[in-house]
């Protein structure tokens, strides 16, 4: 029996580890509420299975995302993941193939060479020496990457990295350890008996040529034994705890649970899940525009994970999406956030290191309002019986030229609309719920609820993104909701609405609440497309910028919010367009103050565009007696 | 005593000795542009709420300086916080972030505001 006490320290770390992955995930599951639980067991023996294993090795291993935004960065976490990945792979095979017996315990496959330091001097053994050192030098590559990043992020084309926590920094050094010991390590070895291919061999001849290699040999197996063993076992405790974690949430989310609006389990591994990678704080336009260092996602999970009173991080965000989307690990960001802002304050926990390895369950209290009604001064509903609603919104009435373009499409299109807030209505509620006040929030969607039922409408129309989501997602009526871009496609493509070609360059600005947060890219530009020349700008779809003036952060200053404003329609009117063309007219207020180019709404172009001849047959006098008001205004 | 209809007014004397201004304190510290406010009603008149009710920011901005702090539990509730009146604003006051602050300030006071 091969054995040496150099690898207990080995042993117990994996051991352990192994272990406590497997009650961490047992807790993670017992603690899922129901429905989820039935998902999961059904996602763990059906389809969702192949998908997960598939996503683990595409994501978990190779990094298939990070490496196509940015191919260096992706570079470093492939040769770490993949690569260990491989030599744990092909460690074990060489041990089972050329060991002493087969199935051998861990230990001896990962150090193979104490155990059997003539191996691989000819013929096939050559070949599997070969490879190992192949690996090895894959994963050194990247280890090198890894600590010239922590010194200067830019070598791998990032601008910021992550701050770290102490015991971050001592899991990170015994990381840091592994792999050149384990390289010194074999190389004596090798250099004692001759062995060893490319570079363990050729590293170790050299060595002993002048070193004591068969001495030397030794102390760093012991090294390489314990860099391993304090890895394992400081790994919950730190952010690493994302490498078994981020399985559980593959099968988790590939079985088709969500975050959904508390907190739960599966918000819980989502938070254990980051690895801090800091592609986030790349992300964030508080950070390279504002200057806002401290509140990005990553740090919003750590703060969670140690249990600090985060409502400060939660609060300060433009809830943007740009992070969510760029997150290489999928995790649901701005839900998380979300459901942070409903929990308010909290205070901070003391904790013991035992209580860090196995955390309490969390039953965080909501903040209490009293029952009364607030919003008990509306007026009572009352509703006219319409086909097609339009809802301007707040911020529509804010800006009157969009509410008369909208007002001239529909009269020109000749559809029968009602306008439901003409006189100024109700908030939609959303803001209130980007302020995590859920319950006042849900007196308001009642409230429009009723007005919008009672009219007996089949399509709700509306001129404001944020309206939009809200409308879309938290009222539930059985009525179609369209932004007024989608409304606008519709009349066009079923003939309705006749437009001229503008000749005009236009570049369009997606607005977070309708592209990243509702989905909707396509219908707009297709719109522009229809009416001027679209041209690209540096920020499509989903890396689209925020306009600054999300109604969700309300910590920003208002020099912060204009430098935003205006490093974002700097990089939107580089090319030099006639007109920067959004879809959400918070969006064009904030912008009209921060750029010399003309920023308009969609609607306002298509109301240029249609032909006058339309607008005499459809309305005749009626559009007249409109515009005479629109010029009062 | 009779009835004729009518009373004397109550005094309505400001006494900054008395009043428990800091509710006031609270939101400077944590929102400095309050301090900017020059009172021009700017808010009141494009509010959503305003629309509905006699709901003035403007009102409740000047109360809570004076530290008349049971007027504003009972209105600072109203409000919506759809975010129009930070966009009329010609001073940049974060308008919503002093509601969300005072009403912060009542809770932690124990005060629910009504």
């Amino acid at each position: 029996m091969q054995f040496d006490p150099f690898t207990i320290p080995f042993d117990i770390g994996l051991y352990f580890i192994l272990i406590y992955a497997v009650v961490r995930c047992v807790r993670w599951f017992m603690d899922l509420s129901r429905p989820d639980k039935l998902r999961l067991q059904r996602g763990f023996f059906g389809r969702a299975f192949g998908q997960s294993i598939r996503e683990i090795f595409m994501e978990s291993l190779i990094h298939r995302k990070i490496l196509k935004s940015n191919p260096r960065l992706g570079y470093m976490h492939m040769s770490l993941a993949f690569g260990w990945f491989l030599l744990i792979l092909f460690g074990t095979i060489e041990a089972d193939i050329f060991g002493e017996s087969h199935l051998n315990a861990p230990y001896k496959a990962i150090f193979f060479k104490f155990f059997n330091p003539e191996h691989g001097s000819t013929g096939f053994e050559a070949f599997f020496a070969f490879l190992m050192d192949l690996i090895l030098a894959f994963i050194l590559s990247g280890l090198f990457l890894a600590v010239l990043k922590r010194f200067s992020s830019k070598v791998v084309g990032m601008k910021k990295t992550t701050r770290l926590k102490p015991l971050d920094k001592i899991a990170l050094t015994s990381l840091w350890l592994i792999f050149p010991s384990r390289l010194l390590a074999e190389s004596f070895t090798s250099g004692t008996y001759g062995t060893g291919s490319f570079l363990t061999g050729s590293l170790g001849s050299w060595l002993a040529s002048f070193l004591p290699a068969e001495q030397l040999a030794y102390p760093f197996w012991w090294l390489y034994s314990l860099a391993l063993g304090v890895f394992f076992i400081l790994l919950p405790l730190t952010r690493y705890m994302h490498i078994p974690t981020e399985l559980f949430l593959i099968f988790a989310r590939n079985s088709g649970i969500r975050t959904g609006d508390q907190t739960g389990s599966y918000s819980e591994i989502q938070t254990y899940s980051c690895s801090s990678c800091g592609i986030c704080i790349d992300a964030c336009q508080l950070n390279f525009s504002a200057g806002i260092t401290n509140i990005q996602s990553a740090y919003l999970l750590k703060g969670i994970r140690n249990n600090d009173n985060v409502n400060d991080i939660a609060q300060n965000c433009l809830l943007c999406g740009r992070c969510d989307k760029k997150c290489p690990v999928g995790i649901e960001l701005t839900p998380i956030r979300m459901i942070r802002r409903r929990i308010g304050e909290t205070e901070k926990e003391k904790t013991t290191v035992l209580k860090r390895y196995l955390p309490d369950r969390k039953n965080i209290v909501p903040v209490k309002s009293n029952d009364k009604q607030v919003y008990n001064f509306l007026p009572a509903v009352e509703s006219e019986k319409t086909d097609i609603l339009f809802f301007a919104g707040c911020m529509t009435h804010l800006n009157p030229a969009i509410k008369n373009s909208m007002i001239k499409i529909l009269n020109a299109s000749g559809v029968k609309y009602k306008f439901l807030d003409e006189k100024g209505g109700v908030c939609c509620g959303r803001p209130l719920m980007l302020s995590g006040q859920d319950k006042e929030a849900r007196e308001l969607i009642n409230y429009n609820s009723k007005l919008i039922w009672k009219s007996g409408a089949h399509t709700l129309v509306t001129s404001c993104p944020i309206c939009y989501k809200v409308f879309k997602e938290s009222y539930y009526l059985d009525v179609e909701v369209l932004h007024h871009t989608q409304f606008i496609k519709m009349l066009i493509e079923d003939g309705s609405l006749k437009l001229n070609f503008l000749r005009k360059r236009v570049v369009y600005h997606s607005p977070c609440e309708l592209g990243r947060g509702s989905g909707v890219y396509d219908e707009p530009k297709d719109v522009l497309k229809h009416v001027a020349r679209l041209e690209k700008t540096d920020f499509e779809d989903d890396n689209s910028l925020c306009c600054g003036g999300s109604l969700a952060n309300m910590k920003l200053s208002f020099r912060q919010k204009s430098k935003i404003a205006h490093d974002a329609a700097a990089e939107l009117t580089k090319g030099n367009p006639d007109i920067l063309a959004t879809a959400c007219p918070l969006c064009k207020k904030t912008f009209s103050s921060a750029t010399e180019t003309h920023v308009a709404d969609i609607s306002e172009i298509v109301a240029e565009a249609i032909s006058l001849v339309q607008i005499k047959r459809n309305s005749g006098k009626k559009y007249f007696s409109i515009k005479e008001s629109a010029d009062i205004l | 005593m009779v009835d004729f209809g009518f009373s004397l007014l109550k005094a309505r004397q400001i006494n900054y000795d008395h009043n428990d201004r800091s509710i006031a304190g609270y939101i400077y510290e944590r929102e400095p542009s309050f301090r900017l406010c020059i009172e021009c009603g700017g808010c009141s008149a494009t509010c959503t709420t305003g629309n509905f009710t006699r709901f003035s920011l403007r009102e409740i901005n000047i109360l809570i300086k004076r530290g008349e702090n049971e007027e504003v539990r009972h209105e600072i509730r109203k409000c919506m916080l759809c975010g129009k009146c930070t966009l009329v604003c010609p001073r940049g006051v974060n308008t919503r972030n002093v509601i969300t602050l005072a009403k912060e300030a009542f809770q932690k006071r124990g005060i629910n505001a009504i």
